[in-house]
């Protein structure tokens, strides 16, 4: 079993939802992402969804490209994103980790080497956001001889008459994008989102984890109530922005302030109720 | 056009079917290996619905009909094609024609696509419209066609170009658009249209996005192709009638590269036409101060499509230069990709420089002020006339005039207006 499966199967003998909390590979530099990423299991992360820098990341926001360039900035690169994974499981084999980022630097790397690569540092799914199901077949065949977990978006666009395509080859979870638009811009409704997940759910056995607009412990509380996982990006990586100095450097308790939030958040998706 | 440019065509010169190089994009939108979609999922149904959308329309006869009237009575089509006599006999070689393209409404071939576009919106129902621009030709164009239409028009553009191009932003504004300066990245083109498919994602119930170029995801290479192909059916017409056979040699300047397929794609069959487009040099290819993505670029992913781009080795995207904010983009329509790796064109490049002299060349020899993109393909023509026989044919595209330049032609010729 995946490290993926294994933790949602674990979560779901537990009875409750599993908190994903995002950051940016060398935002804003090596050692600070390191403390972030190393603190998150501790502070509560079921699994961890890191972000790997694009110079032109379309489908995020300000907060979200802010970060990117400021990672780039500071040297990141995909390799760079790996090497994070591969020292995290010298400390830790049980959290999945998942990589978020666009198509090009993977094709850069070379998709095999990259899936290769991506497997032995030990990265758990990869979501690629620039890829969507119809050109997926240049990578999954990669993904897939390596272990790795190809996480599909799902989006309130995807009529019931293009799910199962989009569905059919996901692996791990299904991340539902909970609103027409970029990352840390707008929230869906409780109620968008108690109409939405059944129509997906009626097509997958895998877990959903809902994104874009989870901000706040509430928000995260609820969307384990209707889904299996609740993911947050964009309200991080502000509290992130808002401990750098003028010149973008980090202060000394930046790590400590994200992780004090994703104790929070944590504390919100384990006190909620698990979903029918 | 009165009538469909293709009935005119002289039908031994046109060939379709296995062995054409027309019949492209395949069903997934690939040239070759280029193009496709490659969009976030939340956009995927959109782009499939203007896929549907363009396929009904081209099956309609009653589109045709009025996109041939605006065509003609609004954009002004056909442009003439004129035999530049002044600048043939100076340079001692082949005879020179241009396609008029700069005498079109709003002084460029953007208008071509944007007529095309807006019809397609109002038939699928979009009551809004959003655009990327940089010099701003494309924004006018598109500010324009929703003026005519009565649409609201949002344009964005890079807040560099916005400082850069004070008479586009205003026109614009004036045309009633809203332009929305991008701060983003390094503030340019490729920053813009990040921009523009991001308002495109937050707004997809009743949003168009009118693509500028012959880029972006599918449908988009291929229907913006279509859309600009009226400036190669009539150039064929018009040179069979002058000179009774075709071009021996058929050039454009290259950014997304719009104009180029335009002129290009209705000879993509006449295996005796030699087709050469003509990227921007910038500084020189050798700086890292071009827009010259098939010279110095490799293939990737951008803006929804595979091509040929500019980038680092760890796939990020560099940022373009060059004189001509109309070129000055680091990526290429998937249509060109393939055709330069099939060799079916050739792609040269022109510096800033090259473009300037050309520029004031044409400007003295033919009292006719072009744009900076055209000035690089007439640089290229420069170098190659001279040493041609005068039986040989160069059709030109001079695609859009200069009156936008002579700010930016002024500051490199010293010349405070």
């Amino acid at each position: 079993m995946s490290r993926i499966a294994a933790r949602f199967a674990a979560l779901k003998a537990e009875g409750r939802g599993a908190l994903i909390p995002f950051l940016e590979a060398w935002d804003p530099d090596a050692a600070t992402s390191m403390a972030i990423l190393r603190g998150m299991p501790g502070a509560g992360a079921d699994l961890i969804e890191i972000g790997c820098p694009f110079t032109d990341p379309m489908a995020d926001g300000p907060i979200i490209q802010r970060a990117s360039q400021r990672a780039l900035k500071a040297g990141g690169t995909l390799a760079k994103a790996l090497a994070m994974v591969r020292e995290f499981r010298g400390e830790d084999t049980q959290t999945p980790v998942i990589l978020m980022g666009y198509l090009n630097p993977i094709l850069s790397y070379g998709t095999e080497r990259f899936c290769v690569d991506a497997a032995a540092a030990g990265v758990d799914g990869l979501i690629v956001v620039d890829l969507p199901t119809e050109e997926a077949d240049m990578l999954v065949p990669f993904a897939t001889a390596n272990g790795l977990d190809i996480i599909r978006l799902v989006a309130p666009t995807t009529d019931e008459q293009r799910l199962p395509l989009v569905l059919n080859g996901s692996s791990g979870f299904v991340y539902y994008v909970s609103i027409t638009g970029i990352t840390g811009t707008r929230s869906a409704s409780l109620s968008d989102l108690q109409s939405a997940l059944p129509k997906v759910r009626a097509h997958t056995d895998l877990p959903i984890a809902i994104g874009f607009g989870v901000r706040t412990p509430a928000q995260a509380a609820e969307a384990v109530q209707v889904a299996d996982a609740a993911v947050v990006a964009s309200a991080l990586i502000e509290t992130l922005a808002a401990s750098l100095d003028a010149d973008g450097r980090p202060a000394p308790d930046s790590a400590q302030r994200v992780l004090a939030q994703v104790r929070g958040l944590a504390d919100a998706v384990r006190a909620a109720r698990v979903a029918a | 056009m009165s009538t469909s440019a293709a009935t005119r065509v002289p039908p031994s010169a046109t060939v379709h079917g296995a062995n054409s190089l027309r019949t492209g994009p395949d069903s997934r939108g690939k040239f070759g290996g280029f193009g496709g979609r490659f969009v976030a999922e939340t956009l995927m149904p959109l782009v499939l619905e203007v896929e549907q959308a363009y396929e009904a329309a081209k099956a309609d006869p009653s589109f045709r009909v009025e996109l041939d009237m605006l065509l003609k009575d609004y954009v002004g089509r056909p442009s003439p094609l004129w035999y530049a006599d002044r600048l043939t006999r100076h340079f001692g070689g082949a005879k020179i024609y241009f396609k008029r393209d700069e005498l079109n409404h709003t002084g460029a071939h953007k208008i071509n696509s944007c007529v095309g576009q807006i019809l397609l919106a109002r038939r699928m129902g979009k009551t809004r419209i959003i655009a990327e621009t940089g010099a701003g030709q494309h924004g006018v164009a598109t500010a324009t066609v929703c003026a005519l239409f009565g649409l609201p028009c949002t344009v964005y553009m890079g807040a560099t170009d916005v400082a850069r191009q004070a008479p586009n932003v205003f026109r614009m504004k004036l045309l009633g658009a809203e332009v929305k300066p991008v701060t983003s990245g390094a503030a340019t083109l490729k920053d813009a249209m990040n921009e523009a498919l991001r308002d495109w994602v937050a707004n997809v119930t009743d949003t168009y996005y009118i693509i500028g170029t012959v880029a972006g995801p599918h449908p988009y290479p291929m229907m913006v192709r279509d859309f600009q192909s009226v400036i190669g059916e009539e150039a064929k017409v018009q040179l069979h009638e002058a000179e009774g056979r075709l071009p021996d040699i058929a050039i454009a300047a290259i950014g997304g590269g719009s104009n180029a397929m335009g002129l290009f794609h209705p000879f993509l069959d006449d295996p005796s036409v030699r087709l050469i487009g003509v990227e921007a040099a910038g500084h020189g290819l050798d700086t890292h101060q071009h827009a010259a993505s098939l010279s110095r670029g490799r293939p990737g992913v951008l803006h929804g499509n595979r091509t040929y781009l500019l980038q680092d080795a760890d796939g990020q995207i560099e940022e373009a230069h060059s004189i001509s904010a109309g070129l000055d983009y680091p990526g290429i329509g998937p249509e060109h990709s393939w055709l330069h790796e099939i060799k079916r064109v050739e792609y040269a490049a022109a510096t800033d420089t090259e473009a300037l002299e050309a520029f004031q060349l044409c400007c003295r020899q033919e009292g006719i002020i072009p744009a900076l993109e055209p000035s690089h393909a007439l640089a290229h023509v420069a170098k190659i006339a001279p040493a041609l026989s005068k039986e040989t044919l160069i059709l030109m595209n001079l695609c859009g005039r200069g009156d936008k330049d002579i700010f930016t032609v002024a500051e490199h010729l010293g010349v405070k207006l």
